[in-house]
């Protein structure tokens, strides 16, 4: 099908960004690579009267390594991060998790940024956010908050930021000295949406999985301390509280089997010498 | 900043396959529509509209991407590539078509041209790929009727003719 119809600004900065979105609210969306956005308005799903798009903003356009985090700017894409050569020693479960995101057609053009925030419960991006203890930073006509990961992503397709506000950058925290981390997913064919995906990370005793695909949104789980006889109780103990459901890709309990299986060769990855899976 | 209403028709202008195009384009319509209807360059196809399938796959600043998740006024001032640019000069095949045509890597030929501006960034990207990159590499592009073999035996070919090319030019 095709879109209905809307009218399309191109921003010339963040500010005129901003000020389209105080104007027009709900009835505006933010446009960058699209890769989520225009499915939607082709099967009519959205129908907003204005398409802000940022896609062009050289100030979005930059991967910037700020110390301890990296700020990724929202007209980054996913491509863009994935060819970033320190990605592999900064960010490693990022490198690990970006070939599973669509294509690499789609990936050419879809954002880092659009990804979090169109906050699909299997998405790998929101993931790796929710792993990291990210956070997006929000640029409104009001001024600029910056938002944790625990507290962006709501629910399906839901997160905290509100209709005039613009996600500028996300920030992911880089892979400090003996961190260790690992990255797996089922999917039915490559590029599909995941069914079940984790992402582990070991710093000293401790222990944390993100599991997406089950709850509705990106869950982590963080162990002070466990012991390889302590993993599989461990795991079971998750894939009940999670509680995921039947529906046309998976059982509730082949999603369960997922999590303990998949989080058993993640979490023990991270414990194997060497970077992980 | 720039503002298209949504009722009228703007000028898009662009390249494609090197050579300067122009047409006007209503904000929501889509590359794929502005290529096949506006310019008339059909050699694009259309399938899923929704990104799943590739069959619109095209080169927009060298990245393949899929021309019905674009909006033709998002094209405007690109340098966009086109199945109608991998032939030769003559009108020959082109490398990539040769090797899709010797190894029967197509039938009905709909998802073709996807297939084809798929693999000419990926073989620019990584010229001697093994079978399994590029299983992954074409996992974007979904053909109904040939099967796939053949389709990963041309790519190899095409990979091979084009390491020999950039040997010998």
């Amino acid at each position: 099908m095709k879109p209905a119809p809307f009218d399309y600004v191109r921003a010339d900065s963040v500010e005129e960004a901003v000020s389209v979105l105080a104007e027009h609210g709900d009835e505006a969306r933010v446009l960058a690579g699209g890769q989520s956005l225009m499915p939607m308005l082709n099967m009519r799903l959205v129908r907003p009267e204005v398409l802000v798009d940022i896609g062009g903003l050289p100030e979005l356009a930059h991967i910037e390594d700020e110390g301890d985090t990296v700020a990724v700017g929202a007209a980054v894409t996913q491509g863009d991060l994935a060819d970033w050569p320190e990605l592999g020693t900064a960010l490693p479960v990022v490198a690990a998790a970006l070939p599973h995101v669509g294509h690499f057609q789609t990936r050419n053009r879809g954002t880092v940024c659009g990804s979090i925030c169109h906050a699909d419960p299997s998405s790998e991006l929101p993931l790796c956010l929710a792993l990291l203890g990210g956070e997006v930073e929000l640029h409104s006509a009001h001024g600029v908050r910056t938002v944790p990961a625990d507290e962006f992503q709501r629910g399906v397709l839901t997160t905290a930021k509100e209709p005039d506000e613009l996600a500028v950058r996300a920030r992911l925290p880089k892979a400090q000295d003996g961190e260790r981390f690992a990255f797996l997913e089922f999917q039915h064919r490559h590029g599909d949406f995941a069914v079940v995906a984790v992402a582990a990370k070991r710093s000293g005793d401790s222990v944390s999985l993100a599991v997406g695909g089950v709850a509705d949104r990106p869950e982590v789980c963080r162990w002070d301390t466990l012991p390889g006889d302590a993993v599989e109780d461990a795991l079971n103990d998750l894939a009940w509280t999670l509680g995921g459901g039947d529906d046309i890709h998976a059982t509730a309990r082949h999603r369960r089997q997922l999590v303990r299986h998949l989080g058993k060769r993640a979490i023990d990855a991270t414990a194997a010498d060497g970077a992980g899976a | 900043m720039k503002t298209l209403d949504r009722n009228g028709r703007h000028p898009v202008r662009f390249t494609l396959n090197g050579m300067p195009e122009e047409g006007f384009a209503e904000p929501r319509m889509l590359l794929t529509d502005f290529l096949r209807h506006e310019i008339g360059a059909t050699g694009t196809h259309v399938a899923c509209e929704h990104g799943v399938c590739g069959a619109c796959t095209v080169r927009v600043g060298g990245k393949a991407v899929r021309a019905c998740l674009m909006l033709a006024v998002q094209a405007d001032g690109a340098e966009i590539e086109t199945i109608e640019g991998l032939s030769e000069a003559d009108g020959s095949f082109g490398p990539l078509q040769q090797a899709f045509h010797e190894n029967f890597a197509l039938q009905c030929g709909y998802c073709t041209p996807g297939f084809l501006m798929s693999l000419s960034e990926y073989l620019e990207r990584n010229p001697d790929p093994t079978v399994e990159e590029i299983k992954v590499a074409l996992s974007g592009n979904i053909c109904r009727c040939t099967g796939y073999r053949e389709i990963i035996n041309a790519s190899l070919d095409a990979a091979r003719a084009l390491r020999e090319r950039r040997q010998q030019d």
